[in-house]
């Protein structure tokens, strides 16, 4: 059985929710192979978790300038490894960086890439969700390796557990083609998951009113676990800041839960959260577009509701 | 110092975008077609830039003979000069083939940055930028919320999930700016007057000395299988707020084991 790399995303000495997804996604195809780019020592302290959701093999592609430059240590440590490995695919997260890695990796590889995908079959057919989720399309990369960078949240199941064997990947990188990362600023957000990748958000639109009524919204992501994510309106109106923003233009989500409070639904927000997989809304106006797409709604007024419903949240947990 | 901007025209957000039933591309013909609202922001960019450095700016886009109309805006906001690369050839190119298009077409320009917007509306691969930058030999630096020049020596805010990172990057590089780089200037009638003189360079593909083979949708480096469009989503319950909605959406969440 073939190899299938998987480029590992970590943060902070742990892994990201999305490389257990990309592993199972890579037993689909072949044998799962995860690459650990980082400091030296990350990919020893990764393994067992590595294991755990199904990596034969831990390539260990460490320096100290792997966490210095932007992008280009992860496209030389994975393509180190398909030189070595000659693998069936090559899989990614689709965030930011994922996605750029995937197109510098194309390139180099003279492969083609597939961006986004929501599932991939065990012949590395890929099916994307386009235009904010109003067509399906399956693709298949026709020259060279197959690269493919998938949405966080999408990919059913886990891959057995395998050995976890740590090997290091010998790579460089050119500095005169890398930009560097001088400083990192993190801004608050609190204990909340990452908006692109949690189970449940909860967004807030015009109808929160102010930047203050933002913490209903806040209130009742907190009980359900979730992100905090505002509509375009809300962030133009100065209400919530712009990370947050849902939407052809913020953050494509696809949660288990979407709850919107006070959003119309304007098809360039409903781009961003339609492919969720249940939507609840809460809305004035029972004209409102969202509730063409909701599994739930109610009309009637959010400071009513969602306060209410925050605590019954509260309430079952117990 | 001289500043290439990428700029590309895309179906209007605002107008239904379909795909063609034969084979799953975006039908480019069935909806009304705009400048990209972020290459707009790229122009803004590079002018500000060439305004505190000197130098020029020079538009360039890949699209069918329609596109000029983009470059034409570019042009009247005041960019100096625009380049197209146009042939039939490359009609359905993928974001690879794009890619080696606009390298080749870059070949032919002189430049100390290029800027592209982050992502376009269309495609959202979001990955044209880094394998331009790929095909050149130098960095990308995307996401771009500030930016100066300092010398040689680029410096850049650059977004990420959940804040920001401050990056520097030797130049030439290439650069994609996000929504929050800047407010683009709107074109005046001095600026659209004068963007019909300005010069506007074509290159075909065999200019760009670019193979029959190596372009266009016959020989895309990703195949599509198929395309449905998804079934539209079934509006669900809805119900009017008795002033017990709250409770009763907890319970729906309850009965689909979502909480």
């Amino acid at each position: 059985m073939s190899d299938v790399l998987v480029l590992v995303d970590h943060f902070d000495g742990a892994l990201r929710k999305v490389t257990p997804e990309l592993l199972a996604a890579a037993s689909r195809i072949g044998n799962p192979v995860a690459v650990v780019v980082g400091a030296p020592g990350t990919a020893e302290a990764l393994a067992p978790a590595l294991a755990e959701a199904g990596a034969a093999t831990v390539y260990a592609a460490e320096s100290a300038e792997a966490t210095q430059y932007l992008v280009t240590p992860q496209v030389a440590a994975l393509a180190a490894a398909a030189a070595a490995t000659s693998p069936a695919a090559i899989l990614l997260a689709a965030t930011i960086d994922g996605r750029e890695i995937a197109g510098r990796l194309a390139v180099r590889l003279d492969s083609g890439v597939i961006s986004d995908a929501v599932d991939v079959d065990a012949d590395a057919v890929a099916t994307q969700s386009v235009f904010g989720g109003s067509y399906t399309v399956r693709s298949k990369v026709s020259r060279g390796t197959p690269i493919i960078s998938i949405r966080a949240n999408s990919i059913e199941g886990s891959a057995p557990a395998a050995a976890g064997t740590v090997t290091p990947l010998e790579f460089s990188v050119d500095a005169a083609a890398s930009a560097t990362i001088v400083a990192v600023h993190t801004e608050p957000a609190g204990d909340r998951p990452d908006l692109g990748a949690a189970s449940v958000v909860v967004s807030g639109g015009r109808g929160v009113g102010s930047a203050e009524n933002f913490t209903v919204v806040e209130a009742l992501a907190d009980a359900l676990g979730g992100a905090v994510g505002a509509s375009r309106a809300a962030v133009d109106s100065g209400y919530y800041p712009h990370q947050f923003q849902v939407g052809q233009t913020g953050t494509t989500v696809s949660p288990q839960v979407y709850v919107a409070l006070g959003i119309s639904g304007a098809i360039q927000h409903r781009a961003g959260m339609q492919t969720s997989k249940t939507i609840v809304a809460v809305n004035k106006d029972s004209d409102a577009p969202i509730f063409e797409i909701s599994d739930f709604g109610v009309v009637g007024d959010l400071f009513d509701v969602a306060p209410q419903l925050t605590q019954a949240v509260q309430a079952r947990k117990g | 110092m001289n500043i290439v901007v990428l700029v590309k025209q895309v179906p209007d957000t605002y107008s239904e975008r379909k795909l063609r039933e034969s084979d799953g591309i975006l039908d480019r013909d069935a909806t009304d077609n705009v400048i990209d609202e972020i290459d707009s922001r790229g122009v803004e960019a590079g002018l500000q830039l060439t305004e505190a450095h000197g130098g020029e700016v020079t538009v360039l886009t890949l699209g069918p003979d329609r596109a000029t109309e983009v470059l034409r805006k570019a042009l009247a906001m005041g960019a100096h000069k625009a380049v197209h690369v146009v042939d039939d050839a490359f009609a359905g190119s993928d974001a690879l083939q794009t890619s080696a298009a606009l390298a080749a077409a870059l070949g032919k320009l002189e430049f100390d940055l290029i800027i592209a917007g982050n992502e376009s509306t269309d495609g959202r691969t979001a990955s044209v930028p880094a394998m331009l930058a790929e095909r050149l030999g130098i960095p990308q630096v995307t996401f771009v919320r500030a930016l100066e020049i300092d010398g040689t020596t680029l410096k850049a805010e650059r977004t990420v999930d959940g804040g920001y990172t401050e990056v520097t990057s030797p130049i030439p590089a290439v650069v994609s700016v996000t929504e929050k780089i800047n407010e683009p200037r709107y074109p005046n009638f001095k600026g659209i007057m004068a963007a019909k003189s300005k010069p506007v360079t074509t290159f075909s593909a065999e200019d760009l000395g670019l193979a029959a083979g190596d372009t266009g949708g016959a020989v895309s480096w990703s195949i599509v299988l198929d395309a449905a469009p998804r079934p539209p989503r079934e509006a669900g319950e809805k119900v009017n707020d008795d002033g017990s909605a709250g409770t009763k959406v907890a319970e729906y969440l309850a009965s689909a084991r979502l909480i």
